[in-house]
């Protein structure tokens, strides 16, 4: 039994990984205002948010079952509060950041309409961050770190992401590549920023 | 009488409110909304309600709000 929670930990924090390559690379052409694979845009935007609310299911099974595994020896508050725990801290820490990260993410994304356009968006970009702490977390803290399969699917993983954040740096990124870019005076610079 | 009020400060013409509320909305030739009948606020009839709260709940920029006359 407490091999199988062991075992489950881990492949449910490599499926949680793969799964946030996806919505990474989802958000990211959601953001493009282009449909992809046939799917309206609406439909890319919810693709976005269920994978990454799958995601979220997978991460909270992998805490739990780390939580619970006898071998772990995980202590409740090594869950929010990254790099103090007992085993390779630094790895295991960027895993509790990753988690913190996502907790942000997903609670100002559920209350979006109450929190505004602008702290949302803020707390969007953490995204960026979390992404590639969580697939250290995985390379480092991982015990499948040595193992061909699991630098295989990181290797894919980070190939999808780059690729996306290629793409979203190139000037023919959006669907209205011609809007031309806005220029607002000096003097309404401030209003401007209110947006 | 419920009207689907948009915000232009906000609004970034991503276009997935034309594609949840059809009957309603248009893209113009720069992916922004423009309502069917030409107002600025478009009526909602009832059986669009729905829909149109969909639109809201997705619209990325936060640039739709359903405006709800009680009279």
């Amino acid at each position: 039994m407490s091999d199988a929670l062991w075992y489950f930990a881990r492949g449910s924090g490599v499926v949680s990984l793969v799964l946030l390559t996806v919505v990474v690379a989802l958000g990211i052409g959601a953001r493009s205002g282009r449909t992809a694979f046939n799917l309206p845009r609406f439909a890319v935007n919810l693709l976005h948010r269920n994978a990454a609310l799958l995601a979220v299911v997978f991460l909270v099974l992998h805490v739990v079952s780390l939580l619970f595994d006898p071998y772990a020896q995980l202590r409740l508050f090594d869950l929010v509060l990254p790099f103090a725990g007992n085993y390779r801290p630094l790895w295991q820490g960027l895993g509790t950041l990753g988690l913190d990260l996502m907790i942000a993410i997903v609670v100002t994304s559920l209350l979006r309409h109450r929190i505004g356009a602008r702290a949302w968006r803020a707390v969007h970009w953490l995204a960026y961050l979390c992404w590639p702490v969580a697939l250290l977390h995985g390379l480092g803290a991982g015990s499948d770190n040595g193992t061909v399969w699991l630098w295989a699917i990181s290797m894919v993983c980070v190939a999808v992401v780059l690729a996306a954040v290629i793409w979203r740096l190139t000037p023919h990124f959006t669907r209205f590549p011609q809007r031309a870019e806005r220029k607002v005076a000096e003097r309404l610079r401030p209003l401007e920023e209110v947006r | 009488m419920t009207r689907l009020h948009i915000d232009w400060t906000a609004c970034d013409g991503r276009g997935l409110c034309a594609e949840l509320l059809p009957e309603l909305l248009a893209e113009d030739d720069w992916g922004f909304p423009i309502a069917r009948d030409g107002s600025p606020s478009p009526a909602v009839p009832g059986p669009l309600e729905p829909a149109a709260q969909r639109a809201v709940d997705r619209c990325p920029a936060l640039a739709l709000r359903l405006l709800r006359d009680t009279r």
